[in-house]
């Protein structure tokens, strides 16, 4: 009989007794491929989505825009319209609308669109087919949280700024619309050619002018897009194609879809130490088989044949079903991920996905029985003539370093195939192992300590449980890794997720301010504090915000810049955007200097103001700048930077960068002059309120729409309640994500139970024939549970706050607070579950009587 | 019929035990009488199957019997609990078995330690006790040896202290010399025959090897789950 079939028999009649134990194994790696089939599938079809909606998202063949009105692009346009394309106008800016009937006001977006935008999409209303409508009548559609929150109807009034319009319908469905999209702003559609009646779009107002043109042939786009290129790129006007569009999607949606995959991989992991465990367990009983076996006549390579082909059928029926669950799951994922995806992504088998999912689960069964299987080797023919032996003899060295090896091995090209960015990838390796460690010295620390300081004075019970936990055969390592890698993954989700609520939360204490006020121009002060002390609102102080661009920094004009930015030195983004910058001669809350020196609160020096000549001898105006944005920037103390304020040149110098926490809730700037250069420069004012009590909120802010359609209103009740709804959707996912892993978790507990029920029972036995009581068994089962369940737990949510630590501070760039209540609470948690479902396992040792035990040992 | 009126340590009436096996009856003893006065030496021996280990088993109340009574030291252990029963073997009964079934991860001090414990006492005062035990059997030097440590005949002979140290009234042997060779089996052997006379504890001892049962005051011998012999070893 040659080798393999012989092993292939052998292996299928030797698994007849275990088939049962087996199916834990099949779970186990079941649960870790389904998390990878799921998720690789799901960004398969993101993928392909992408492919096919891009153009739709971004409704026409180019997109250009900047801050200001596209004038400058008539006779670009007029050329394109020659060569026979569409152009369509849309401009959008926030605003305060107020419904006339319920007195009710919202802070929405307004798009005023001109043409026939989008053209390679539908826009959905109810009563349907209104979209058109708004290029022949004066009238508003709106998205449907508006109607819900201003409480209107189909057929209400709304007024924006000084005109009337009334709704003509809602719009239910816009290409690109993610569940969120009218959380953070709904959106208010109107004809362009009422905008100027609104009398919004004066100065300061924070407007985005877009023109999309939709061309003849993509061969037409290439062409307008290369003759115009450098000149829309030196006017500071940005440009999108369907390809750049296409890009970002992927870029965006796949690091989403890799970072679910790392979560993914965990479970894969899981798995495989589930695999391992009980492999370990399996090949301890069946060292005798193995060892008559090989009296029979079986060479060592054949007896590990039989349990090589068992592994290697374990981990093809896990990884089938795993497959299966990876397919269904993906059904479910995109429906948990609809509230932050802009596509519309249709589930569909992805064959490669399938195949690499099949191949990953043998390979992780294999790999993870390899170390454990080694054992076997040593099973010598002796061995099944001497029932008394102790233990096996440890495996060969050589062989057990490279099988470690290759575990490690695997674990890094796992990790590197699923994550975003290499580095993620070795990062995450990294922590892995570093968990891993740290969760095995635990463990191991704890059975040298207890062998060595076992309290030799405790009362029975104890010690034996104590004991058990470094008994021959223990499954300390295995629940300790499992159940830790578990709690800890969960546990570095909630910390992320805790950290990100609170630093974007507001702080709503009392005596913060829960409304600011925008766009307050310089002669309405004065009667603003009229306004709010006739609310009985105590008036407040202005905050005076200048619109500038940057020209240049450190001599070079921005051009230049704008060069070695397409090389990666600088951020493009940070050169052309507008920034609105203010003065004050203080620090506020939540500002912290980094670098440099805060001016003093008396200027002393006359610098240079806005509109006077500089003297060279003249200090410049000194700026202090975020730290953030100097990195962007290539900024440090000591660099120069010109500003265009409203068309006047201005040199400042950076003497101080700062942290600022942006989640804080008041106006934050990335650049604050000194006090004395900015005062003549044409600006508008901010103020914050603190207004208690929600219905005086309510009448504040519709008062405050009709008496100063220009200023707007920022609620903080609002913006917490968007915040809040976003976090929940996204980590609805992760937490889907984490589901399988707590359910491999939840496997190798389980497993672990069950192989170190086998061992005890014999143990169990003999205490029982001494008349030992439940109780005392029970004890004993107890001590062990706790104390796995509360180390596991403990270093696992340790561990849980360092890696969410990592994350929040490194990735994030945001400030960490340990959220250890509620760590503290689940570390708790995690040891009570140990426990009850050790205490509930035990009942089965007690439920057959001591005889048929006894009975069934000597048999 | 002298045990009408004495008073019998342990005792079988009309005993049967059936157990459900692939879903058919299997009667594994009927018809079960029997009466062993208090410090008797009694042999239970019969071929393999024939409901030994099980006879043994439901006279030390490891499980409550299909039918009949059992009573230990005048107390019916059909009407126990399984507590109330592992509290009667805490108290009452003592082991030792083929295979020694010492706990591994507790030295053999430990081991003789364990019924004391179970039964609530303190480790400080039952120290003296369990070392008497082993300084009995001889392994007084052995005290803080693992049961891998030490030989197949000195596990048993600490086997053969842990039974004895929580002074129990019946001691159920089940083949103790199973697992040994013949020399050293008949040295333990000797000594749990010297121990049991100088303690006065009732002695049932169930075995294969004729010699052995030859030793026995009586022999009560099984086949197919019934006696079919009971009396003095040199008619069993």
């Amino acid at each position: 009989m040659n080798l393999l079939r012989f092993a292939l028999v052998m292996a299928w009649r030797e698994s007849r007794r275990a088939r049962g134990r087996l199916i834990l194994h099949v779970a186990a790696v079941s649960l870790g491929v389904g998390a990878v089939v799921a998720i690789n599938s799901f960004g398969a079809n993101v993928n392909r989505a992408v492919i096919h909606q891009a153009r739709a998202l971004l409704g026409a063949d180019l997109e250009l825009q900047a801050p200001e009105p596209l004038d400058s692009l008539a006779a670009m346009l007029d050329s394109a319209r020659r060569a026979g394309a569409a152009v369509s106008r849309v401009t959008s800016f926030g605003s305060m609308v107020l419904a006339l009937r319920t007195g009710r006001t919202r802070l929405v977006e307004i798009r005023a669109i001109e043409g026939q935008f989008p053209y390679y999409a539908t826009i959905t209303t109810a009563p349907p087919g209104l979209w058109p409508t708004l290029q022949t009548s004066r009238c508003a559609l709106v998205d449907s949280a508006v109607l819900i929150t201003l409480g209107a109807r189909v057929g209400d009034t709304v007024a924006v700024g000084e005109a009337r319009f009334p709704i003509a319908g809602a719009v239910t469905d816009a290409p690109g619309d993610v569940g969120l999209r009218t959380a953070l702003g709904p959106r208010v559609f109107l004809p362009a050619r009422y905008l100027a009646s609104t009398e919004l779009l004066g100065f300061g107002s924070r407007a985005r002018y877009r023109v999309y043109l939709k061309f003849a042939s993509d061969l037409e786009g290439q062409r307008f897009l290369a003759t115009h290129r450098a000149a829309l790129d030196a006017a500071g006007i940005g440009h999108r194609t369907v390809r750049d569009e296409e890009e970002d999607l992927n870029r965006a949606l796949g690091t989403l879809a890799r970072y679910l995959g790392l979560v993914a991989l965990v479970a894969l992991l899981l798995g495989a130490l589930g695999v391992a465990s009980a492999v370990r367990v399996f090949v301890r009983s069946k060292l005798s088989t193995a060892a008559l076996l090989r009296c029979l006549g079986a060479t060592e390579r054949s007896v590990f044949a039989i349990y090589l082909a068992q592994a290697i059928a374990v981990g093809l029926i896990g990884a089938s079903g795993g497959a299966l669950l990876g397919v269904a799951a993906q059904t479910v994922l995109p429906a948990v991920a609809r509230a932050f995806l802009p596509l519309e992504v249709t589930p569909a088998l992805d064959g490669r996905v399938v195949l690499s999912g099949l191949a990953l689960g043998v390979l992780t069964a294999v790999v993870s029985a390899f170390v454990p299987l080694l054992a076997l080797r040593t099973a010598t023919p002796l061995q099944a003539l001497r029932r008394d032996q102790t233990g096996p003899t440890p495996g060969l060295r050589a062989g057990r370093l490279a099988a470690f090896a290759a575990v490690a091995g695997g674990v890094v090209v796992l990790s590197l195939w699923e994550a975003p960015r290499p580095g993620v990838g070795l990062g995450f390796a990294g922590g892995v192992g570093g968990a891993a460690l740290l969760l095995w010295l635990t463990a191991v620390g704890l059975m040298n300590g207890l062998r060595r300081f076992l309290p030799a004075t405790a009362p029975y019970v104890v010690r034996q449980g104590l004991a058990n936990l470094f008994r021959p055969e223990n499954q300390t390592v295995a629940v300790i890794l499992s159940l830790g890698f578990g709690v800890c993954l969960l546990g570095t989700i909630y910390v992320v997720q805790r950290n990100l609520v609170a630093q974007f939360a507001p702080d709503t204490g009392p005596g913060r301010a829960n409304l600011v006020l925008f766009d307050i121009e310089p002669d309405q002060r004065s009667d603003v504090v009229d306004f709010l002390s006739g609310h009985g609102v105590a008036p407040a102080g202005f905050i005076p915000v200048v619109p500038a661009r940057i020209t240049g920094v450190n001599g070079q004009p921005i051009a230049a810049l704008r060069d070695s930015s397409r090389r990666g030195s600088f951020s493009r983004a940070a050169l052309v955007r507008e920034y609105r910058n203010t003065y004050r001669d203080s620090l506020v809350g939540g500002e912290e200097i980094t670098a440099g020196q805060w001016w003093g609160p008396t200027g002393g020096l006359t610098r240079q103001g806005l509109g006077s000549s500089r003297e060279p001898s003249e200090p410049m105006a000194r700026i202090s700048v975020d730290e953030d944005l100097a990195k962007a920037l290539g900024l440090s103390v000591g660099s120069h930077v010109t500003w265009d304020v409203q068309g006047v040149t201005l040199e400042s110098e950076v003497t101080s960068l700062r942290r600022v926490s942006w989640g804080r809730f008041q106006p934050n700037f990335f650049v604050v002059f000194e006090p004395g250069t900015l005062e003549d420069a044409p600006q508008t004012y901010a103020s914050l309120v603190r207004v208690a009590a929600p219905s005086l909120r309510a009448t504040l802010q519709r008062d405050l729409v009709v008496r100063f359609p220009n200023i707007t209103c920022l609620d903080i009740a609002l913006v917490e309640q968007s915040l809040d709804s976003v976090l929940t959707k996204v980590s609805t996912a992760i937490r889907f994500m984490a589901l399988f892993s707590l359910a491999s978790g939840v496997t190798i507990l389980i497993g672990g139970l069950a192989t170190s029920r086998l061992q005890r029972e014999r143990e169990t036995l003999l205490l029982r024939m001494l008349g030992a009581s439940d109780v005392q068994i029970r004890s004993i089962v107890f001590m062990e549970y706790i104390l796995w369940g509360s180390l596991a737990g403990a270093v696992g949510l340790l561990l849980a706050g360092a890696a969410g630590w990592g994350v929040v501070r490194f990735v994030l760039e945001m400030p960490f607070t340990l959220p250890w209540k509620a760590l503290a609470a689940a570390g708790l948690g995690v040891a009570g579950l140990t426990t009850a479902v050790g205490w509930a396992s035990s009942g089965d040792l007690l439920r057959k009587s001591p005889l048929a035990a006894w009975r069934a040992l000597i048999e | 019929m002298p045990y009408l009126w004495t008073h019998m340590m342990l005792e079988a009436i009309d005993l049967e035990q059936t157990y459900w096996s692939a879903g058919a009856p299997l009667t594994v003893l009927k018809h079960i009488n029997l009466a062993i006065e208090p410090q008797a030496f009694v042999a239970i021996v019969g071929p393999s199957g024939s409901g030994k280990t099980t006879l043994l088993g439901l006279l030390a109340g490891l499980d409550a019997p299909t039918k009949g009574i059992v009573r230990l030291d005048g107390q019916n252990l059909a009407d126990l609990s399984e507590n109330a029963r592992a509290s009667v073997r805490a108290t009452k009964v003592g082991f030792v078995f083929q295979t020694f079934q010492l706990i591994p991860t507790l030295t053999a001090l430990e081991n003789v330690l364990v019924p004391l414990e179970l039964r609530g006492a303190r480790t400080s005062a039952s120290t003296p006790r369990a070392r008497h035990w082993l300084d009995r059997v001889g392994l007084a030097d052995r005290a803080h040896h693992y049961p891998a440590q030490l030989s197949g005949g000195e596990q048993q002979r600490v086997g053969l202290a842990r039974a004895f140290a929580g002074e129990p009234k019946v001691l159920l042997a089940d083949e103790p010399t199973g697992s040994l060779d013949a020399e050293t089996g008949m040295r333990v052997i000797d000594l749990l025959i010297e121990i049991n006379r100088d303690v006065r504890t009732t002695l049932v001892l169930v075995t294969h090897d004729p010699t052995l049962a030859a030793r026995a005051q009586r022999v009560v011998r099984l086949a197919g789950g019934s006696i079919v012999a009971d009396g003095p070893p040199d008619l069993g």
